[in-house]
């Protein structure tokens, strides 16, 4: 059988408390998988466990129960094969940018000399448009622009995957909008392969392939997976113009209004099977009928 | 404004200065009334009367030209009971930063175990908590009976009195390095010790620097109590030396000297701080 790039199986987590009476479930029976090249976002509310999955897929958490497997082997501790954004940016405050990138790329690539460490880092901070502050510290940086740095120290180690934890929650609607589109760019020239996640309906739209809908937790499951019905390349600006960008839009809303509360509190369709999620695409009605 | 205010502060400094040494000139004035008299006389028959200078106390006048004549000539040896100024310093010096440099050896590599480990940092706690308040000197017989040096015994004081503060600083900086921080360098799979050298250090450094100079600044303050005690060279028994010849305008120079020298050693670590601190 053809496995899929990402596969992740049966992953539980408990916390447990300190009394261990009440341990929490956060979620458990997790089934979802994706392929090269894709851009997989995940939705959900606050405290369902999106990050604690990211975490596991990162290796820098371990599940109670399950498997992940990333092209084939067992994702088993952090690795260069996995970028991750951190949502607070995590950059090195005694580091320039270009120190920051380099600490990662030096460990990627041992045996690369200081002229090759610099010259890869440059092309990866001017991807991010920030060519000019390459020698600048954090501290000198507006929120933007770390996040952004934060983002080419982890396109930089070119890895197989790339992890985002809520990368633009914490900017500005305008510069979270100016960083999307250079995303968008980056990830069309380098087919990158990223799982995001993100509490913004209109950026899953623009930025995802498919979007991993997750219910309240405790017990939180997948409740679908949508397929982005909007054909790439999509454009900021424009995307809304796009017969069926309400239909996605407001199934995404319905469902963190709604049904995200209602599955948790057990109202599943009867067919539901938690191994293959219900994998929907929202479509304009008019152009269904026409279909 | 801001020139202004260091303008008006060192005003106010050299006010606070002239009226210091006027009150200081006026309190060692000799008095005109002739011979001493001492409110206690038994203490006058221990100062044998004729040898203290009318007041006791040295004019600001008569301190300067000491200031001025020792520091003319700071390395001067006449035999054991008078050296100049420079070489007590030296002395000292040298025995504070050797104790120091020890004690940042061993202090600092177990600081990193300490923070790095919830383990060591219960294991070793209790220990920690009952040495640190123990005063350096209390230790200076066990020290002279085991080490048998008069030198060693107070480099020993200085390097058991210089360990605590680097010990904690540098548990509690290498304990709160951001977890981020270890995040990426475990994503990057960076091995253990380029991430202690390249990401807990510098991360660590400011605090461990903190406690550097808090070590300094006591051992500063060990050494001379700790060569009173043990004679032979240093700054602090050229004080006790110069308290024996009666010659109370050296113990004030020497008094000077261990302020300036100590200044000196905290600006030193101040500098060396503000080389490794970040801001975030
Ligand atoms: N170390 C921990 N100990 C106990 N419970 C935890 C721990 N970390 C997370 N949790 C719980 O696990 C649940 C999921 O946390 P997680 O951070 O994965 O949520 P999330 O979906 O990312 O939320 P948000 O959108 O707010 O970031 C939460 O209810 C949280 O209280
Ligand atoms: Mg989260």
């Amino acid at each position: 059988m053809n496995q899929p790039f990402l596969k992740v199986e049966g992953l539980k987590k408990v916390f447990p408390s300190p009394g261990g009476a009440q341990d929490v479930t956060v979620f458990e029976n997790i089934h979802f998988g994706f392929e090269k090249g894709e851009f997989v976002c995940i939705i959900g509310h606050s405290g369902c466990g999106k990050s604690t999955i990211l975490n596991v897929l990162a290796g820098l958490d371990e599940a109670t129960d399950g498997n992940v497997f990333m092209d084939g082997r067992e994702v088993k501790g952090p690795s260069l094969d996995r970028g991750v954004v951190f949502q607070s940016h995590a950059l090195m405050p005694w580091l320039t940018v270009i120190e920051n990138v380099a600490f990662a790329v030096s460990s990627r690539w041992h045996d690369w000399s200081k002229a090759q460490v610099r010259e890869h880092c440059m092309k990866y901070i001017e991807l991010v448009g920030l060519g000019h502050a390459a020698d600048k510290k954090p501290h000198q940086l507006s929120g933007g622009m770390k996040q952004r740095v934060g983002i080419a120290r982890a396109f930089a180690i070119e890895p197989k995957m790339l992890l985002m934890d809520e990368p633009f929650g914490a900017l500005d609607a305008l510069t979270r909008g100016v960083i999307q589109d250079e995303l968008v760019k980056i990830c069309a020239a380098t087919h990158q392969t990223v799982f995001m996640i993100t509490h913004d309906v209109d950026e899953a739209i623009l930025l995802a392939d498919k979007i991993v809908l997750m219910s309240n937790g405790p017990y939180a499951k997948i409740a679908e997976i949508v397929e982005n019905p909007l054909p790439k390349p999509r454009v900021r600006q424009e995307i809304h113009h796009d017969p069926h960008f309400y239909a996605v839009r407001n199934h995404l809303v319905d469902f963190l209004v709604s049904r995200s509360k209602l599955i948790a509190q057990g109202e599943l369709p009867d067919d539901y099977d938690p191994l293959h999620p219900p994998v929907v695409r929202p479509v304009a009605e008019a152009l269904k009928l026409a279909a | 404004m801001k020139a202004s205010l260091s303008l008006r502060a060192s005003i106010v400094s050299a006010l606070i200065l002239i009226v210091f040494l006027g009150a200081w000139q006026l309190a060692t004035l000799p008095p005109s009334g002739g011979g001493t008299v001492y409110a206690d006389p038994e203490y006058a028959a221990m100062m044998g009367g004729a040898a203290v200078q009318a007041s006791g106390m040295p004019t600001p006048g008569v301190v300067g030209q000491t200031i001025l004549s020792q520091l003319a000539h700071p390395f001067y040896d006449n035999g054991p009971n008078d050296k100049g100024i420079g070489i007590q310093l030296a002395w000292s010096l040298a025995r504070v930063l050797s104790g120091f440099l020890l004690a940042a050896l061993v202090a600092i590599p177990l600081g990193f175990v300490i923070g790095m480990s919830p383990l060591m940092f219960k294991a070793l706690n209790p220990y920690i908590q009952i040495m640190k308040p123990i005063s350096p000197l209390a230790w200076m017989p066990l020290a002279l009976y085991t080490i048998k040096d008069a030198s060693l015994s107070s480099i020993f004081v200085i390097f058991i009195c210089s360990i605590w503060p680097m010990m904690i600083n540098t548990a509690h900086g290498v304990a709160s390095v951001k977890k981020d921080w270890l995040n990426v360098a475990r994503t990057l799979e960076v091995n253990a010790f380029r991430t202690a050298m390249q990401v807990v250090l510098p991360a660590a450094a400011p605090t461990i620097l903190t406690g550097m100079r808090i070590s300094m600044g006591i051992a500063w303050l060990v050494i001379v109590a700790a060569e009173m005690l043990v004679g032979g060279t240093g700054i602090g028994y050229f004080v006790w030396n110069e308290w024996n010849n009666l010659n109370l305008s050296n113990v004030i120079f020497a008094i000077f000297m261990i302020g300036a020298v100590g200044m000196a050693l905290d600006m030193v670590f101040g500098a060396l701080a503000k080389l490794v601190s970040y801001q975030e």
